[in-house]
């Protein structure tokens, strides 16, 4: 079994797990704050006060009564979200392309009827997908249609952008591809393409599918290394006021670009994974400690950023 | 940082506090700091209850003498109120406990201290020893003339005599005549009288099987002949010949084994404890009044002893749980679950807690899939959950126990509460991931499980443990230390392997 030596790791500032937690999480993360970020719809209300785009809110199903409520609204729409409030990992998430028929055809191509759409809502708001089991909460929101940059490296899901944002300041930022053996999802253990995306420019830099290097979608077979996300600053600026909106000092953005409304924020994460140093073949500990070093904070977003570009750039 | 000083001075408190009283342990009373691996002592202690009628009461236990392999360091009796003394009468001795009026549930108690000899002392008599008298009705005269002499015909001395009668009582489909014999005495009582029928001089006595921190043990009942000049055991369900390792012999022929005039629903227990021979003398010499002492536990009753000898080596699996998940970076389901399934191994023995851990929970993930499908609230599910790994354990450890495995019954020790959550998570877990992160937790789990068991049963940990109680600190010390670990994870050693070759293609 090949392993690394710790000297090595050390060299390269990679952040270990106890290190996050005790040394970041624990120390700039305080607990009260939690629930901004672990219950999506309090996301989402807080991101509107603080004027960070989201996907629209379209309905809030709080009871069993509610489901039967929701065919007025959902008849004016044609492609929709629907989320647990509280899930957790992406769980109980359908995204619906479009109605037929008074039934209802998912991303995968699934066509699900009414019937069984109803017991889905039911089963989230009896709390099927939260962490504990308790009631939970459905949101209803607008489908995030795949912007033409990311459509040929991705398989049926829509790509995320996750930007870990210390003390407000973006410090590293991954692009995750769903793949076919992910099914869809954009986690990395479950198989989703993790692409370091450079934060001074938003091109691709490195990428890994189940932590080895590779240059070519497994999928569709086109080079990632051509990856530019448009707007990377804009993007950028979104990801840095969340620190003023949710208060937490170690957080991991998720970032979605939609075809029509651009970047919008799908939710934070206040223990985002490690991976994503793999991802960029770079270590945080060097740009985090760089930040702890800051004396005097920059007060807006966009500082933050232009301190960010001009420190943390690959090239 | 203020923080950091005080979390320091905190650390060195503890240390200094935790090495000093065993240091100051160590050298007043001189307890080793190594077990002693040649002379193993034991802490025995019998337990008498009883109901007392209103009135006077005397209870007469049946104390032992000459044990052999072992010999008596001393002993004495813990029973408030009661008058006692040791009567010797007849080469028996006996304990009896007295008291003008008592009433309700009574409870008695009789310490002993040994230590092995290490060979077995049994002596020839000197004097020769006839056989007693037995009577039968006339029907079991016949019936047992009938059975001597089938043993006889195949049979040359005493003890080959004996064999053949164990062998003839224990088969599972006795011939008429032996039949008939038990079905109004008992197999050791019946070998006893056929025995001595036979003219050879045979006894009952009471053995105890010393097992360490065992509790409310019941005395195994053995027949004892006369042969040569020396008295041989046998144990009647084994069929062994001669006194097996570990036995105690508590009472050698004579009387009962306890007799209460003036009380009923009189019973007794043993309870026992393996110590150092050190250790012993401070429990035989009473230290109530000096120093340190009160923080030892040697002046609790055995029984009490046993329960703290478990207690004392968990903060040990706790730290091995949290250096495991800290250092080595194991992932295990539920936090200290592998603690606590580890101190379950101490008392089933290893092979037999793994395999029935397995098979309980598998079983339990089986009917917990059948479970989700009825959509309960967690509570009443994990509850559920409960009650089925309740019922699983009585099932599993009573099919053990008819099928000859005695030991079956230790895997009651599972912690059941834990057992259910264990399902629970697995469950969760196979649903949300896969059945491979099953395999690797609940593997991390057992492995962690199976680290903390080893530590566990070491003998020098039990040893320090138990004698030094104030080890704990320096333990808790070493968790809060590694509770500001923040350096790498092994796992993660393995997790960014490739990390070199992706940095050096940037540069």
């Amino acid at each position: 079994m090949k392993i690394i030596s710790p000297c090595s790791l050390k060299q390269s500032g990679i952040l270990g797990i106890n290190s996050r937690n005790r040394d970041y999480i624990a120390r700039y993360n305080k607990r009260k704050y939690y629930p901004y970020v672990d219950d999506k719809l309090k996301t989402k209300l807080l991101a509107d006060v603080h004027g960070i785009p989201v996907p629209a809110l379209k309905s809030i199903i709080r009871t069993q009564h509610d489901i039967n409520l929701l065919d007025p609204v959902l008849s004016e729409l044609n492609g929709f979200a629907v989320k647990p409030s509280r899930g957790s990992g992406g769980k109980g998430i359908w995204i619906i392309k479009e109605q037929k028929n008074g039934s209802f055809i998912k991303s995968s191509g699934a066509v699900i009827s009414k019937n069984d759409f109803k017991r889905h809502l039911s089963n989230i708001v009896a709390g099927l997908y939260s962490l504990n089991g308790s009631p939970d909460v459905v949101i209803v929101e607008d489908i995030i249609r795949i912007s033409s940059v990311f459509s040929d490296y991705s398989y049926e899901g829509v790509p995320d952008i996750r930007i870990i944002v210390f003390k407000g300041y973006p410090v590293m930022a991954m692009l995750r591809l769903a793949t076919r053996v992910s099914d869809g999802k954009a986690n990395l253990h479950q198989g989703a393409v993790g692409v370091g995306i450079d934060i001074a420019t938003g091109s691709a830099v490195n990428a890994v599918w189940f932590s080895k290097t590779i240059t070519r979608h497994p999928d569709s077979d086109n080079d990632i290394r051509n990856i530019k996300i448009p707007g990377w600053k804009k993007i950028l600026e979104l990801a840095s006021g969340c620190y003023e909106m949710s208060g937490l000092g170690y957080i991991g953005a998720d970032i979605v670009i939609d075809k029509t409304r651009g970047a919008q924020l799908l939710e934070l994460n206040a223990r985002p994974g490690l991976s994503i140093q793999v991802a960029n073949g770079a270590g945080l500990i060097p740009r985090l400690k760089l930040i702890e070093s800051v004396q005097m904070p920059f007060g807006s977003a966009k500082e933050r950023v232009r301190f960010s570009i001009r420190n943390f750039g690959n090239y | 940082m203020a923080s950091k000083t005080s979390f320091y001075i905190i650390i060195a408190l503890l240390l200094t506090l935790g090495f000093g009283l065993a240091i100051a342990r160590y050298t007043y009373f001189g307890i080793p700091l190594t077990p002693d691996k040649f002379k193993k002592a034991w802490l025995l202690e019998a337990r008498v209850d009883f109901e007392a009628g209103s009135g006077p009461v005397l209870a007469a236990l049946t104390l032992p003498e000459n044990p052999p392999g072992y010999k008596i360091l001393g002993e004495n009796s813990a029973s408030p109120g009661y008058g006692f003394a040791i009567i010797e009468n007849d080469g028996k001795r006996r304990g009896e406990w007295s008291r003008n009026n008592v009433n309700g549930p009574q409870t008695l108690y009789y310490k002993i201290q040994l230590v092995e000899t290490g060979y077995d002392y049994n002596p020839q008599e000197s004097d020769t020893v006839v056989a007693d008298n037995v009577f039968w009705n006339e029907t079991e005269d016949v019936a047992a003339r009938y059975v001597v002499s089938t043993a006889g015909e195949k049979s040359s001395t005493p003890e080959s005599f004996t064999r053949q009668l164990i062998e003839i009582i224990n088969n599972p489909e006795p011939e008429e005549n032996a039949a008939l014999l038990l079905s109004s005495y008992k197999p050791v009582e019946l070998l006893y009288k056929l025995i001595n029928y036979a003219g050879i001089p045979a006894r009952i006595s009471q053995g105890l099987l010393l097992e360490d921190a065992r509790r409310r043990q019941q005395p195994v009942q053995l027949i004892e002949i006369f042969s040569d000049r020396r008295w041989i055991s046998f144990d009647v369900v084994n069929k062994e010949q001669g006194l097996q390792p570990g036995y105690f012999l508590w009472q050698r022929g004579g009387d009962s084994l306890l007799d209460v005039v003036g009380g009923s629903n009189s019973r007794v227990t043993f309870s026992m404890i393996q110590s150092s021979l050190s250790s012993l003398d401070i429990a035989a010499t009473d230290i109530g009044q000096s120093g340190v002492s009160w923080l030892g536990v040697h002046s609790l009753s055995v029984e009490e002893q046993g329960m703290f000898k478990f207690l004392f080596l968990l903060p040990l699996g706790v730290f091995v749980v949290v250096f495991m998940r800290l250092i080595a970076g194991i992932k295990t389901l539920g936090s200290f679950m592998p603690a606590l399934i580890a101190l379950a191994f101490v008392q089933t023995s290893l092979f037999q807690g793994i395999v029935s851990f397995i098979v309980i929970v598998t079983v339990g993930l089986i009917i917990r899939s059948y479970l989700s499908y009825l959509n309960l609230l967690l509570v009443s599910r994990i509850a559920t959950l409960i009650v089925i790994v309740i019922i699983l354990v009585t099932f599993f450890s009573l099919a053990g126990y008819h099928l000859g495995l005695s030991t079956g019954m230790t895997i009651t020790f599972f912690p059941m509460i834990i057992i259910a959550w264990t399902i629970e998570r697995l469950s969760i877990l196979w649903e949300e991931e896969s059945g491979r992160e099953v395999l690797k937790q609940g593997g991390g789990s057992l492995l962690v499980a199976v680290a903390a068991y080893i530590v566990m049963t070491m003998p020098l940990a039990g040893h320090l443990t138990f004698n030094f109680p104030e080890l704990s600190l320096v333990i808790l010390a070493g968790i809060m230390l590694l509770g500001r670990y923040t350096g790498y994870r092994l796992s993660e050693l393995y997790r960014f392997r490739d990390f070199k070759a992706a940095a050096n293609e940037d540069n």
